[in-house]
């Protein structure tokens, strides 16, 4: 006698409908399980034997075969436990047959029968709301973030015995209940930096376009100080942006179960290699770069990183996505972030005074930079070096709070003008920008004829034509003015002069 | 009405038709020229094979190139110097922009910026700063539209605004090299391209020492930004000094083989140029300029030039807001402004520079 039960695999921060099959006839006792599975599936044979075997079932004496079904894709990790299970409990008719028809499963299973969570059940519930599927188990542990889908009946169950008990129809499981959202968490504070009224001023201007920054100064100048106070002054995620980082994080292995209300912070150590930043491996995984997705990427020491991971940051950062190919098949996972760059002035990073550095050195130092990134950033700011200690009685910097204010008014206006063609202004493509940014004409004109304003390329110009629109965004100007494109210039990553 | 004789417009066609001829002749040592140009009609034809007498002028004559000959009011007059020191003056030019022009041009004071073709980053930006520093000053910049320091010193001089004046060796109606045609186009509408060679006539290598002694008589000074050993721009340097005019060099790296025939000149003792208020000061005395005592090269708003003043003096951004009270956009905004007309200049991680003035 055979059955199927419906399951899903993960597959980058998608899920896809998997049918585990499973036949049970007379025959030796063994248990095969078929269908290009991992190692992780191939052992659930022995959790599902343990697992059953605890929870009061009974395991055929019988030749037992599971089918992962297709059998074309590679399944891996524990996630089909459950499904295998059920499979083995209903075709030896300890279920009733047809009992998981319209109904998914997905859990790992411990030998004493109990589930444990999954990653990626936002993923599966998606998965299983775009298959028609209406409703879908999963452990406990992950119903409140599975039922953040509409349209699925979650069914959160603690283990296998209770699991049984639901196909027969003994019981029904309770809706899962959603935890009231928790406050914002007290994030690092604005008010902590002292002085560097400039870098402030590159901070709120990215946040409020979410653009790429590069902060140059001397160690212990706050570079670092400053890039973890970001997340706090970017708006809170709306809830489709929740949903994405709430998904990523639990494919990732790194949810807490609910909701994300707080924006992604990734600070990878600059030794990580090229597929730990945009992702990789055997069977895919999100990289640092789509763990940061619709947060802050901040990459300390940015010219230590190796050439190699950071030539492929390039192509992600402007596409806003990352493509990886495995075997046969592409995944694309998400890649929106704000990069931010810290690093030093030179190599010994005591360039004002003390610094030894040769002229080789720095010339290398600031070519590691140049090619693979500065193409991609849109401001640059060099910090002051740190102030001297404060005796207390200086009043504290703007907070969080106010600066998080301004940036959000400038993201409304933002979204009323881009009507969903990009987030914000750095997303804008140079069609979008062309037609969105309109310049005062006779401030046009005036910077058209300057000298400094042939040097631009093509890219470069549609780059400070952006900040410049965030810039008059965030003072709720509808032109771009002179003034707005001179700050713009000001910030931007300069180049010398280009002459044959 | 013609300002051009029809005896001048034969000389310049027959020397245009025994170019290829003296080309092929003066092979090995294109440096004569100059030298070749002073022989006579009869001379000439003796030494480079006969040509029918000239046959007219209907190749002088091509759209927006205007002639004029030696013997006409309008003919620039420091030319006729050449004579006088014992080379040759040519005996018409011909002139893309308008002849209205090149008499405007040529009104003012004029100064040759010549140098190398392949040429350091440092001699370009000097080039194209001086280029547009003096023409900015009211000064027309004279050179000869060749790639490297010549391309640089034009490019400068339409950017600072002023009308250049470029000398060439091929027809004036001829791009050469290809790659400046876009930069020949704009001097041609800002300014005026000559030649002593007739419309149409391509670039002879004998032709290019020939052309340098008109670039040495137009400018009242001859400076030379960075040049090899054995350069072009050192025969324009001796024309210059067989007129009596002024010569002055750009230092270059000593362990540079490109700055080797520039920094020999200053060995030897000619002008050492560190920028156009050098060239000024040369020109019309310590901190005078063209119309008597000059004051700052461009008119600055005063905070403006505070922002300037403490931004090349290393002040961050952060420092120059506190110090002048400004709103921190606004100090940003203002060094934009300040980069935008070329007033300094960035390095890749976010420090300030004054640009050659």
């Amino acid at each position: 006698m055979h059955t199927s039960v419906a399951t899903f695999a993960l597959e980058g921060v998608d899920s896809r409908q998997v049918a585990v099959e499973v036949d049970v006839r007379r025959g030796l006792p063994t248990f095969t399980v078929v269908g290009l599975p991992d190692a992780a599936v191939r052992e659930a044979r022995e959790r599902v034997r343990a697992a059953v075997l605890n929870s009061g079932l009974d395991f055929p004496l019988s030749r037992v075969t599971a089918n992962l079904a297709p059998a074309d894709i590679r399944k891996s990790g524990p996630s089909f436990d459950l499904a295998l299970a059920i499979g083995v409990l209903a075709a030896s008719g300890q279920v009733p047959a047809d009992a998981a028809r319209d109904c998914a499963v997905c859990g790992e299973l411990s030998l004493g029968g109990a589930l444990r969570p999954i990653r990626g059940a936002l993923a599966m519930a998606a998965g299983a709301r775009a298959a028609g599927i209406s409703r879908l188990v999963v452990p406990v542990q992950n119903g409140e973030e599975a039922s953040l889908v509409e349209g699925v009946r979650i069914l959160p169950v603690p283990n296998l015995a209770a699991m049984a008990a639901l196909l027969r129809g003994e019981c029904d499981p309770e809706p899962p209940r959603r935890r009231p959202p928790a406050p914002r968490p007290p994030g690092p504070d604005l008010s902590d930096v002292r002085g560097q009224a400039d870098a402030r001023r590159a901070l709120e201007i990215a946040a409020a376009g979410g653009h790429s920054l590069l902060l140059v100064g001397p160690p212990g100048a706050g570079k670092t100080m400053l890039a973890r106070r970001l997340p706090g002054i970017l708006p809170e995620p709306g809830f489709d942006e929740a949903m994405e980082i709430t998904r990523i994080r639990s494919v990732a292995g790194l949810g807490d179960g609910s909701l994300a209300l707080d924006r992604p912070f990734r600070a990878p150590h600059h030794t990580i290699s090229a597929s730990g930043l945009v992702g990789g491996g055997s069977v895919p995984r999100p990289g640092e770069l789509t763990l940061a997705h619709r947060g802050v990427l901040f990459l300390d020491e940015m010219a230590e990183f190796s050439r190699h991971a950071l030539e492929a940051l390039r192509e992600p950062l402007e596409a806003g996505r990352v493509s990886v190919t495995r075997g046969q098949r592409t995944l694309d996972f998400p890649a929106r972030v704000m990069l931010v760059g810290a690093c030093n002035d030179c190599p010994c990073g005591r360039r004002e005074g003390t610094c030894q550095c040769a002229a080789v050195d720095l010339a290398r130092y600031s070519r590691r930079l140049s090619g693979p990134v500065l193409d991609r950033i849109d401001l640059v700011c060099r910090l002051d070096p740190a102030p001297p200690p404060s005796d207390g009685h200086e009043p504290p910097g703007e907070a969080t709070d106010a600066v998080r204010g301004r940036v959000a008014a400038a993201r409304e206006l933002q979204s009323a003008r881009l009507r969903g063609a990009a987030h914000c202004n750095s997303e804008m493509d140079p069609r979008t920008t062309y037609r969105t940014v309109r310049v005062e004409p006779r401030a046009f004109r005036a910077l058209a004829s300057s000298p400094g304003f042939a040097s631009l390329t093509g890219r470069g110009h549609d780059r400070v034509l952006r900040v410049a629109r965030t810039i008059a965004d965030l003072e709720g100007c509808h032109q771009v003015s002179g003034d707005h494109i001179q700050e713009a210039i000001g910030f931007r990553v300069s180049r010398s002069l280009e002459m044959v | 009405m013609s300002q051009a004789c029809s005896s001048c417009l034969g000389r310049s066609q027959l020397i245009g038709e025994l170019a290829p001829a003296i080309d092929t002749a003066l092979e090995r040592r294109p440096a004569l020229g100059a030298e070749v140009l002073g022989l006579d009609d009869s001379a000439l034809r003796s030494a480079f094979g006969s040509v029918q007498e000239s046959r007219g002028m209907e190749r002088a004559t091509v759209t927006g190139v205007e002639a004029v000959c030696r013997h006409s009011k309008r003919f620039p007059q420091a030319l006729l110097e050449l004579e006088a020191r014992g080379l040759d003056t040519p005996a018409a030019i011909f002139v893309a922009g308008g002849l209205d022009r090149l008499e405007n041009v040529l009104d003012g004071p004029a100064v040759t910026i010549v140098g190398g073709r392949k040429a350091s980053g440092y001699a370009l930006d000097t080039a194209y700063g001086l280029g547009r520093s003096l023409a900015a000053a009211g000064i027309t910049v004279i050179s000869g539209l060749a790639l490297g320091v010549d391309a640089a010193a034009h490019r400068g001089a339409l950017d600072g605004g002023g009308s250049p004046l470029a000398v060439v060796a091929s027809g004036a109606d001829v791009a050469y090299p290809r790659t400046n045609r876009a930069l020949r186009d704009r001097v041609v509408e800002e300014g005026v391209v000559i030649s002593e060679m007739p419309p149409g006539s391509p670039a002879f290598r004998w032709a290019f020492p020939a052309r340098n002694r008109i670039m040495a008589a137009l400018g009242a000074m001859t400076i030379v930004v960075e040049c090899r050993a054995r350069s072009g721009s050192l025969i324009t340097v001796r024309c210059a000094e067989k007129l009596q005019r002024v010569v002055g060099a750009v230092p270059g790296r000593i362990d540079s083989r490109l700055a080797e025939g520039s920094n020999g000149l200053i060995r030897e003792g000619v002008q050492v140029i560190t920028g156009a208020s050098a060239v000024l000061d040369e020109l019309f005395g310590v901190e005078m300029g063209p119309d008597g005592p000059r004051g700052a090269a461009i008119e600055l708003d005063p905070t403006l030039g505070e922002v300037l003043d403490l931004a090349v003096a290393g002040s961050s951004p952060s420092a120059i807001g506190a110090e002048l009270d400004l709103a921190p956009g606004r100090v940003r905004a203002m060094l934009g402004e300040l980069e935008l007309r070329g007033l300094i200049a960035r390095d890749r991680l976010g420090g300030w520079s004054l640009r050659q003035q």
